[in-house]
C-alpha cells in the first residue's frame, strides 16, 4: 500500500468530502420539507391530496435514483429546465429521500394508539391540535429513527452525482484512481471518509434520540 | 329559567349501522340534570356504541342527540362541523375503558392541557384547579408522575379528573372499571360515587350490576341494538319484567 500517495491525496479528498457534506445537508433539509408535506397530504381529508401523496411515493420508490437523476439533469433541458449538476443533485435527492422519510413518518404516526386520538377529540381538541399536541410528540422518537436510517442511506447515495460531474468524494476518488493507476488507495480513502461521515450522522441521531426520545412514551 | 327544565341529555330514535349490520335500532332516552343512568346488557348489545354516539365519536346515521337544549348532531359539514363538535365535546366528559391517558404528559399536564389550550385558562390557574381535582381523586402526590408509573386504578382516577378539568355538564363512562384488576375497582367506583353525590349527570355503561344498583336513578337493559327494559334499578335489576332481562341477570349475578 502506498501511504505516501494516501497522505498526498487526503487534503484534496477532504475538500471533496466537504462537497459531499454540503450536498447531504441541503438534500436532507429539502427531504424533510418534502416528507412533511407528503405526510400531511397523506393524512388529508382531501382524496386528491391523499392520492397525490400515494402516486408520488410509488414513483419515487419504484424507479432507480440514478435514472431519476438522469431524467432531471439530462432530460430537464428538453423541458426548458437547465440546472447545474449540484442543484440537480440536491433537488433530485431531496424529492426522492422525502418520499422514503414520509413513509417512516406515516408509520410512526399510525403506530400511536388510536385511543390517543379518541381521548384528545373527546376533550374537544380539533384534528390539527390533536396531531400537534398528542400524536406528533408520541411519534417523534420513531420519526427520528426513520430519519436517521434514511439519512445514512442518503449520505451514501450522494455518490451518484459523480455520474453527472459533481466532484464529491466518489468522483475525486475516481479521478485520483485514473491519474495514479492506484485505485485501491484512491477509492479506499474515499471509503474511509464515507465511513467517518456515516459515524458522524448515526452519532448525531443517537444524540438527538437521547435528547428527544420520550422515555415515558409507552402506551398507557 | 327555561334551561332548568331541559333534560341534560335527550336521545331520539338513535340509529347506527356499520355496513349492513345495524348496531342501534332506534334508541330513545331522557337523562334529567343530576341523574345517573346506567346502561347494561350483553356484549355486542350496542351499549358502548350508544355512548360513543352521544359525543359523536361514532356519529349516528339517524336520530337526534340533544345536550341541555342544544342539538349535538347538527347537519353541518367541514369547518363549521368541526367548530361545533369541538365546542360540544368540551361539555361532555368521557372516560374510556383503556384510560387513554397521554403518556408523554405527567398526570398534572394531562389535566391542564385541555383547559389551557381549549379554554384559554392561564397555566397557573389551570394548575391550581388541576391540583384540586387530583386531590379529590386522591392522587395529589402523583401530580408529577407519568402514566407509565401509575397503577390501573390510579390511571383511571387521573382520567376521570382529566375529564372533570374541562368542567363538563355530563360525564360518560364506558366500562370504566372493566380493564382493572378486581382489587383496583373499588377506588374508581368510590370516585364515581363521590361524583354522584355531587349531582353530576352521568351515563354509565357497566357490567357491574351491584354498582349500577347502588348509584343509578335509572337503568337501561339493551340487547341487539334495542332497549329491552328500562326503569328504576330496584325494578330492572331486582324485579325485571322481561324474560330476557331475567336470564341476563341470572347469568351475570351467578358468575
Amino acid at each position: 500500500m502506498d501511504f505516501e500517495l494516501i497522505l498526498r491525496i487526503t487534503p484534496f479528498m477532504a475538500e471533496a468530502a466537504w462537497m459531499t457534506v454540503q450536498l447531504f445537508a441541503v438534500t436532507l433539509i429539502l427531504g424533510l420539507i418534502v416528507a412533511s408535506v407528503l405526510t400531511w397530504a397523506g393524512f388529508s381529508r382531501s382524496a386528491l391530496l391523499r392520492g397525490f401523496a400515494r402516486v408520488y411515493i410509488s414513483i419515487m420508490r419504484g424507479t432507480p435514483l440514478l435514472v431519476q437523476l438522469f431524467v432531471l439533469y439530462f432530460g430537464g433541458p428538453q423541458l426548458g429546465l437547465s440546472l447545474d449538476a449540484f442543484t440537480a443533485g440536491c433537488i433530485c435527492f431531496g424529492l426522492n429521500i422525502g418520499a422514503y422519510i414520509s413513509v417512516g413518518m406515516r408509520g410512526a404516526i399510525l403506530a400511536v394508539s388510536p385511543g390517543q386520538t379518541e381521548a384528545a377529540r373527546a376533550l374537544g381538541f380539533g384534528r390539527a391540535q390533536t396531531m400537534r399536541f398528542f400524536i406528533l410528540p408520541q411519534a417523534a422518537p420513531l420519526i427520528l429513527r426513520s430519519v436517521g436510517v434514511n439519512a445514512v442511506i442518503l449520505l451514501k447515495s450522494t455518490a451518484l452525482v459523480s455520474a453527472i460531474g459533481v466532484v464529491e468524494l466518489t468522483a475525486a476518488g475516481q479521478r485520483f484512481a485514473n491519474a495514479t493507476y492506484q485505485p485501491f488507495e484512491a477509492l479506499g480513502v474515499a471509503a474511509v471518509f464515507y465511513l467517518a461521515l456515516t459515524y458522524l450522522v448515526t452519532g448525531g441521531v443517537a444524540l438527538l434520540e437521547r435528547r428527544f426520545g420520550v422515555e415515558e412514551g409507552k402506551p398507557s | 329559567m327555561t334551561t332548568q327544565t331541559q333534560p341534560m341529555v335527550l336521545l331520539k330514535g338513535i340509529r347506527k349501522h356499520f355496513g349492513s349490520h345495524e348496531v342501534l335500532k332506534g334508541i330513545d332516552l331522557t337523562v334529567e340534570r343530576g341523574k345517573i343512568v346506567s346502561i347494561i346488557g350483553p356484549s355486542g348489545s350496542g351499549k358502548s356504541t350508544l355512548l360513543r354516539s352521544i359525543n359523536m365519536l361514532e356519529p349516528p346515521n339517524a336520530g337526534e342527540i340533544w345536550l341541555n337544549g342544544e342539538l349535538v348532531n347538527q347537519p353541518l359539514t367541514g369547518r363549521a362541523y368541526e367548530t361545533h363538535i369541538n365546542a360540544v365535546r368540551q361539555k361532555m366528559g368521557k372516560v374510556f375503558q383503556q384510560f387513554n391517558l397521554f403518556p408523554h404528559l405527567t398526570a398534572l399536564q394531562n389535566l391542564t392541557i385541555g383547559p389551557i389550550k381549549l379554554k384559554g385558562v392561564s397555566p397557573a390557574e389551570a394548575k391550581v384547579q388541576a391540583m384540586e381535582l387530583l386531590a379529590k381523586v386522591g392522587l395529589a402526590d402523583k401530580a408529577d408522575a407519568y402514566p407509565a408509573r401509575l397503577s390501573g386504578g390510579q390511571k383511571q382516577r387521573v382520567a376521570i379528573a382529566r375529564a372533570l378539568a374541562m368542567r363538563p355538564q355530563v360525564m360518560l363512562f364506558d366500562e370504566a372499571t372493566s380493564a382493572l384488576d378486581p382489587e383496583l375497582v373499588d377506588e374508581v367506583n368510590l370516585v364515581m360515587k363521590q361524583l354522584a353525590a355531587e349531582q353530576m349527570t352521568m351515563l354509565i355503561v357497566t357490567h357491574e350490576m351491584n354498582f349500577a344498583a347502588e348509584v343509578s336513578d335509572w337503568v337501561l337493559f339493551m340487547e341487539d341494538g334495542l332497549v329491552v327494559e328500562q326503569g328504576p334499578p330496584e325494578q330492572v335489576l331486582k324485579n325485571p319484567v322481561m324474560a330476557r332481562t331475567q336470564s341476563f341477570l341470572r347469568k351475570h349475578l351467578a358468575s
